[in-house]
């Protein structure tokens, strides 16, 4: 049985990686932002795999496959965390009660679909989806998930299925949590260090799926939607952009404003201007891209070409690449020089 | 986005419950988070894709209550699973579970299995054996 209950101070996030550890972290006497752990783990992307279907459409991503985000912090912050998966879902409910006895607060990886507290419509099968749990009250467990304004319970069946869920991928019950915060850390190094991955990712990869040269493949592919395709398959890839790039978790613009915030933020903690002009010109950006959710969420509502087509929701792409090319161009060139 | 741009568009599924995080500069250039309880595109693009596993669910229904197809059907797709997630669950192959959607092998099916079916559709044995007419669901 837990002594006294864990003082955990939930916070609200955009996105859940980023909100479980900036909570974590705060918890464990490191306070860190959300966009200050997305910057510095390097979270920030952009992909679009037409041979990766996920319910026969193609995967597109606006940040960095899920737990990288994680694992970049821990090492560039030099916080030693403790990290394991259980074939047992029997162990993996021991481990989570003997953190909690011990006053520990831990990271899950669970199934948005299981989790009963969540407004029911956004439920679908997604299981990257990171939250902490901090207590237990009976046969509930009580839980901060960072896309929530409040915390949450949840009984111990339903966190079961959600720590388990089959599908791509799958929890298998991980758990984590932070067991050493250094007592200096260089947050400048670390800034740096997510800056340059980030810049390089976004403009430097040899290979068109990635970065810039990915949203370019993806406006030459879209521009072709409704031949390709047909008007209603069309129309579903849209919708399925859309959701990747507005859909909880975001803050908007698949992203972009939130890393937007972090160069500002990192601009003033180590005193670099030209890194808030950068955010400044990332925030128009990011108004591009949701000026092509808007136009795009248009088309799906009128279920046909409605005044805009899709030549010029490609056009919009093809702007914002050329946007974000001198952006994270930039970024890559000057970062080195600090 | 500015702050007083960030959308409030609470017409939608949620019927503006959800309160989401988003990141906008205020007045001074400065970011800050700020609520939305939805905005359009996104709301366009969830109804769409509840539409599409309505149509789903509402097909499998019909063909499990004329008996062309098995209750698993109906479930499966409730569940908003497919054939592979459902066998990944049942931890069966998927032309195993490909054939307990034919309503005679259904028939046919041990308490075992159908007792995991039950549980991995998170309903009673009961309601699995009977699913609701199209009255009920409406």
């Amino acid at each position: 049985m837990s002594n006294s209950p864990i003082l955990f101070e939930h916070h609200q996030s955009a996105h859940c990686e980023n909100g479980v550890i900036s909570n974590l972290f705060r918890f464990n006497g490191l306070p860190i932002s959300e966009p200050m752990a997305f910057g510095i783990g390097s979270g920030l992307f952009f992909t679009h795999l037409p041979f990766l279907k996920v319910n026969g459409i193609p995967g597109t991503s606006y940040r960095i496959w899920p737990g990288m985000i994680f694992k970049r912090v821990s090492k560039r912050l030099g916080v030693d965390m403790f990290s394991e998966t259980f074939r047992n879902p029997q162990k993996a409910k021991d481990a989570l009660d003997s953190a909690l006895d011990k006053g520990i607060p831990v990271g899950l990886v669970t199934s948005v679909f299981y989790l009963p507290y969540l407004p029911a419509v956004f439920r679908f099968h997604f299981n990257a989806h990171n939250i902490v749990v901090y207590g237990r009250e009976g046969d509930n467990y009580l839980v901060s998930d960072p896309v929530m304004g409040a915390v949450s319970t949840i009984h111990k069946d339903d966190l079961m299925r959600a720590r388990y869920a089959k599908g791509v991928p799958e929890p298998n019950g991980k758990m984590y949590y932070p067991i050493h915060i250094p007592q200096n850390i260089d947050f400048k190094k670390a800034i740096i260090k997510g800056i340059s991955k980030t810049a390089y990712d976004m403009t430097e990869i040899p290979i068109p799926i990635f970065g810039t040269k990915a949203i370019r493949y993806l406006a030459k592919k879209l521009k072709n939607y409704p031949e390709d395709l047909g008007d209603r398959k069309a129309i579903l890839y849209l919708g399925n952009l859309i959701r990747m790039q507005e859909e909880i978790g975001t803050g908007g613009a698949g992203f972009r404003f939130v890393y937007a915030a972090f160069l500002q933020e990192a601009g003033k903690l180590i005193n670099q201007e030209w890194l808030i002009e950068q955010s400044m010109a990332l925030t128009k950006t990011g108004d591009l891209w949701r000026d092509f959710a808007f136009k795009a969420g248009r088309i799906c509502k009128n279920r046909s070409n409605d005044g805009t087509s899709y030549k010029e929701l490609s056009e919009i792409l093809i702007e914002c690449s050329y946007q974000e090319d001198k952006i994270f161009g930039e970024l890559y060139k000057q970062i080195k020089k600090i | 986005m500015k702050k007083n741009e960030v959308p409030q568009d609470g017409d939608n599924l949620v019927k503006g419950e959800s309160n989401w995080v988003n990141y906008a500069v205020d007045q001074n250039g400065e970011y800050v988070q700020e609520i939305s309880v939805g905005w359009e595109p996104e709301n366009i693009a969830l109804e769409q894709a509840w539409e599409v596993v309505n149509e789903k669910v509402k097909e499998a229904q019909a063909k499990a209550l004329n008996g062309q197809l098995s209750p698993i059907a109906y479930y499966m797709e409730l569940n908003i699973m497919d054939l592979p997630l459902l066998a990944n669950y049942m931890n069966k192959y998927q032309w195993q579970v490909r054939r307990h959607l034919q309503p005679d092998i259904f028939k046919e099916l041990s308490e075992k299995i159908l007792n995991k079916y039950a549980f991995v559709f998170k309903i009673t044995r009961e309601q699995l054996m009977n699913i609701p007419s199209i009255q009920q669901t409406k």
